[in-house]
């Protein structure tokens, strides 16, 4: 069997000494989606960003297409972020709020990655963002500022310049947590139609329904462990764990 | 009061022109002192940020330091101490290091506010595309943050400007030391003075309304994103 391209093992992460992740293993197939829920403080946000480690792990593996990430290869040394920038080339990720550059158009907060980070030459690069944008049915708001846009447009942006990475991996934290209700659904709509396309997504997330119709997978999280995975559909409608039910009683469907 | 305008008649024509000349000789100098502080200032404000301890070490003694001596104290510092090691500068160059020295413990400072003004996460988004943290400056938090602080660098500026003044006291050829000049000429003090005052503020006053200006501007654009 092919490995998994992303393995999360024994993933511990401390701050202080608060101990926010109490050893998380997992992983995730090429062309799978995996969604995690849980309750919030659960740790999942930080699993998550301990992936492409904007938080480094206070101990554990993150193996991404068989090479481990932010550990210099042969020794147990970490990368600075210098080192780490190629690695983190290969994961896009979509964070809650956003953060697209303001003072760069659209179509600059896309190919702004691809000129620096991957050295493609400025038409060319400028082609693939158009590309992009067209994906999540932004080509018309190229030229703009992002601050001009609605949420739920930035966010489709921001999904843009992630896929505009080309990666192996796509993280999404909590993508629609911050969007007014009614902006939700085009956010979830883009994300469905790459799922459609068979790219790998890891995502946290609070859309219960939305996890079980796009995941594969669902993780629940609670207290910074692994309360229980499975099949997306069988987790949600029929959990194992006593904590997995409560947390979903609580959630409105 | 008529009389006071009527010497301006008078003379206007020979005090202008050399004013006018010494008034270019004080914006170059401004200009040339406010690169160097613009350098200083960049500079400390990544030391500030670094992880290394040393150097955010450095360029908090260099604040502390630069900020308690006076600009008139390193100005004679550097043209009539350094000669006595062996360091030689012209006037001008003198005056825009010293300037540069001066003013650039302040602009560290102004770069300080517009970086910690940016959003954590713009600096996140950045690295996570692939950027190198100096990527990450360079392209995601420096220009939004120079952006900010415009308003707050041009009025540095005109501050650095008039201070540029004091540079006549180490015979850099400026509006003050040429209005020293005329007034030894001409025994008219009081009309001269008074026109190197306008001088200095014809070049200042533009610049301040420029200043406000661009902080509306930038106020109103706050349509921002995080």
């Amino acid at each position: 069997m092919e490995s998994p391209l992303l393995q999360i093992k024994d993933l511990h992460k401390s701050y202080g000494s608060l101990e926010v992740l109490k050893g998380i293993d997992f992983s995730v197939s090429k062309g799978e989606k995996v969604a995690v829920i849980g309750p919030s403080g659960s740790g999942k946000s930080t699993c998550l960003r301990c992936v492409n480690f904007l938080e480094k792990p206070s101990r554990g593996h993150i193996i991404l297409d068989g090479e481990r990430v932010g550990v210099k290869p042969g020794s147990d040394r970490l990368m600075s972020d210098a080192e780490l920038a190629p690695q983190r080339a290969q994961m896009g990720m979509v964070f809650q709020l956003f953060y697209l550059w303001p003072h760069l158009t659209v179509l600059e907060n896309v190919s702004i990655g691809l000129r620096k980070v991957q050295g493609v030459p400025s038409n060319e690069a400028s082609e693939i963002a158009m590309d992009m944008l067209e994906k999540v049915h932004l080509g018309n708001k190229a030229n703009t500022f992002p601050g001009l846009l609605s949420g739920g447009q930035q966010q489709r942006v921001a999904i843009a310049r992630a896929l505009a990475q080309r990666p192996k991996l796509l993280l999404f934290d909590e993508p629609t947590s911050a969007l007014d209700p009614e902006l939700v659904g085009e956010v979830l709509n883009v994300i469905q139609e790459l799922a459609d396309e068979g790219r790998t997504m890891l995502l946290v997330t609070h859309e219960i329904n939305f996890a079980r119709d796009i995941a594969d997978r669902v993780i629940f999280m609670d207290g910074g462990v692994v309360v229980e995975e499975g099949p997306a559909r069988e987790l949600i409608t029929n959990p194992q764990a006593e904590r997995t039910r409560v947390f979903l009683s609580k959630i409105e469907k | 009061m008529i009389e006071f305008l009527e010497v301006y008649v008078k003379y206007g024509s020979q005090w202008f022109p050399r004013m006018a000349d010494a008034a270019l000789v004080s914006a170059s100098l401004a200009f040339a002192g406010f690169i160097v502080a613009f350098a200083i200032g960049l500079m400390l404000s990544i030391f500030q940020r670094s992880p290394l301890r040393l150097l955010r070490f450095v360029a908090t003694i260099y604040v502390v330091v630069f900020r308690g001596i006076p600009l008139l104290a390193i100005l004679f510092l550097l043209y009539f101490g350094l000669p006595g090691i062996g360091v030689t500068m012209s006037a001008f160059t003198a005056s825009a290091v010293g300037l540069g020295l001066s003013f650039g413990a302040q602009m560290a400072e102004v770069f300080r506010a517009g970086l910690e003004a940016i959003h954590r996460g713009q600096r996140e988004a950045a690295i996570a595309v692939g950027m190198t943290p100096l990527q990450a400056f360079r392209f995601v938090t420096l220009p939004q943050a120079v952006r900010i602080i415009s308003p707050s660098m041009l009025v540095t500026f005109i501050v650095l400007l008039k201070d540029s003044s004091l540079c006549a006291l180490i015979t850099v050829n400026e509006l003050m030391l040429e209005g020293r000049a005329l007034a030894t000429e001409y025994f008219l003090p009081l009309n001269i003075f008074v026109a190197i005052g306008v001088f200095y503020f014809l070049i200042a006053w533009p610049l301040s309304l420029l200043a406000r200006t661009m902080d509306a501007r930038i106020r109103a654009k706050q349509t921002r994103t995080l």
